[in-house]
């Protein structure tokens, strides 16, 4: 299958096979109106499958939540066809909107309109807690 | 502008300030009473309160202030269901500082982000309840002149009493303190405060369901209560409640200068008899709570 190459624009790379779609979604790439690829369960000589994203335009998205959503993938910044920078994103101190609060006694489970803000607490073991409870994310 | 919501929000030197104008109130009352005059402190408790509600307006009151404000959320447009910041944004317009109570966690947090002017948890869930905090520090240094060295039992329900959970973490930065603690095994101390504040700093503790055994030791008993519906099964329950009631035999091999202390309200978890004895701290704790209120009131309104 072959999927035109991109002149500016980002490329999501090694993302866990199967985990391109929640990516696209937490993305908020339903709402662009370039073209975006979705390629799924491309052979990877790393892990045998993986997926890949491809956004044909260069676009300010939170980049950095993949580093809390699929450790591991890459992301490649196209520019007039070549790889500008090339990057692993790690873990964010801070995660806007990704995840929601479990805790029944939140105020973000009673206030629809909060941000759920979540901190990183503890890289080595990768937990993150609610700002405003402080509960742990499952 | 500063608000209050956790005690860590404030450093050792922070408190040592905020005792330091306690301990002045105490002594020099009449300096003090016309500090916040002109200004207004907006109690906002949207569950029922006590002691905290009117321990933070008799502070603002001694500090020569007014008082505005509701006690129930029914009483609020909370009821109409405006959210918490839409109310402090309401609030900040009237009041120079507002203490708020939530029955939702992280409330006075979103709070803080929203208003103008500054915000105290005065307790949300839970979760914290710093002034409560304080106002079991300004009793410890009080009666025992400080809290380097001391050897505090926590007795009861370790688990959900975010008042131990508070003076845990307040303690914690202060040399030489041992923790007892004293609890059924359904009711231990979580994980993640032995792991992220005890072992974390290498502070000594033990953990023991015989309250009888570590009495002699301590220094501070600090008892909360245990509740029957944290308990899996009525047996258990019953089996365990008496240990965890404080009575004058049980304080017989204490030591003299022991400080009996509770967070309050108490139901039979220290019986009515020890409140005679003169370790008992608990009521002076709530008049210690007042002063503490007041210096904090004073200190973020940036009043000298």
């Amino acid at each position: 299958m072959v999927i035109d190459s991109i002149n500016n624009g980002i490329v999501i790379d090694h993302i866990t096979s199967g985990k391109s779609m929640l990516l696209y979604q937490k993305l908020g790439l339903d709402k662009l109106n370039c073209t975006v690829a979705i390629i799924k369960n491309a052979p990877s000589s790393k892990n045998g499958q993986k997926d890949i994203i491809k956004i044909d335009t260069l676009i300010d998205i939170d980049l950095d939540m993949l580093g809390y959503l699929d450790p591991g993938v890459s992301v490649n910044i196209i520019k007039d066809g070549t790889i500008a920078s090339k990057f692993i994103p790690e873990l964010p101190e801070k995660l806007v909107d990704v995840i929601k609060c479990k805790n029944p006694r939140c105020i973000s489970q009673e206030e629809q309109e909060l941000k759920h803000i979540f901190k990183l607490t503890d890289r080595e073991k990768r937990i993150y807690r609610c700002i405003y409870c402080e509960s742990k994310a499952k | 502008m500063r608000s209050i919501i956790d005690i860590l929000d404030l450093s050792t030197q922070e408190i040592d300030s905020l005792i330091k104008t306690a301990c002045d109130i105490i002594d020099n009352p009449d300096k003090y009473a016309e500090k916040c005059k002109r200004k207004k402190l907006a109690t906002l408790f949207f569950e029922p309160s006590t002691r905290t509600r009117l321990s933070f307006e008799a502070a603002m009151y001694e500090l020569g202030g007014n008082v505005i404000g509701f006690s129930a959320a029914n009483n609020s447009s909370a009821a109409k269901g405006e959210s918490v910041s839409d109310t402090v944004k309401t609030v900040s317009c009237y009041a120079d500082i507002i203490a708020m109570r939530h029955p939702k966690e992280g409330a006075p947090m979103v709070a803080s982000m929203a208003a103008s002017v500054p915000i105290i948890n005065a307790g949300d869930g839970g979760h914290n309840h710093p002034t409560q905090t304080l106002a079991d520090l300004l009793t410890i240094y009080r009666e025992k002149g400080g809290f380097d060295n001391l050897t505090v039992g926590l007795c009861g329900d370790l688990k959900f009493g975010r008042t131990v959970h508070s003076l845990i973490n307040a303690l914690s930065r202060y040399s030489g303190i041992k923790f007892i603690l004293i609890s059924p095994e359904e009711l231990k101390l979580p994980e993640y405060v032995v792991n992220n504040v005890l072992k974390k700093k290498n502070i000594p503790y033990v953990e023991t369901t015989d309250l009888i055994g570590a009495m002699p030791e301590l220094d501070i008993l600090y008892m909360t209560r245990v509740q029957r519906e944290r308990f899996f099964n009525e047996q258990d329950y019953i089996r365990l409640k008496d240990s965890y009631i404080l009575t004058p035999d049980k304080l017989e091999t204490a030591k003299d200068d022991l400080a009996v202390m509770h967070p309050l309200p108490r139901v039979n978890e220290i019986s009515v008899a020890v409140d005679n004895d003169k370790r008992a701290c608990y009521f002076k704790q709530v008049l210690n709570g007042k002063y503490m209120r007041m210096a904090l009131i004073l200190m973020l309104l940036g009043v000298e």
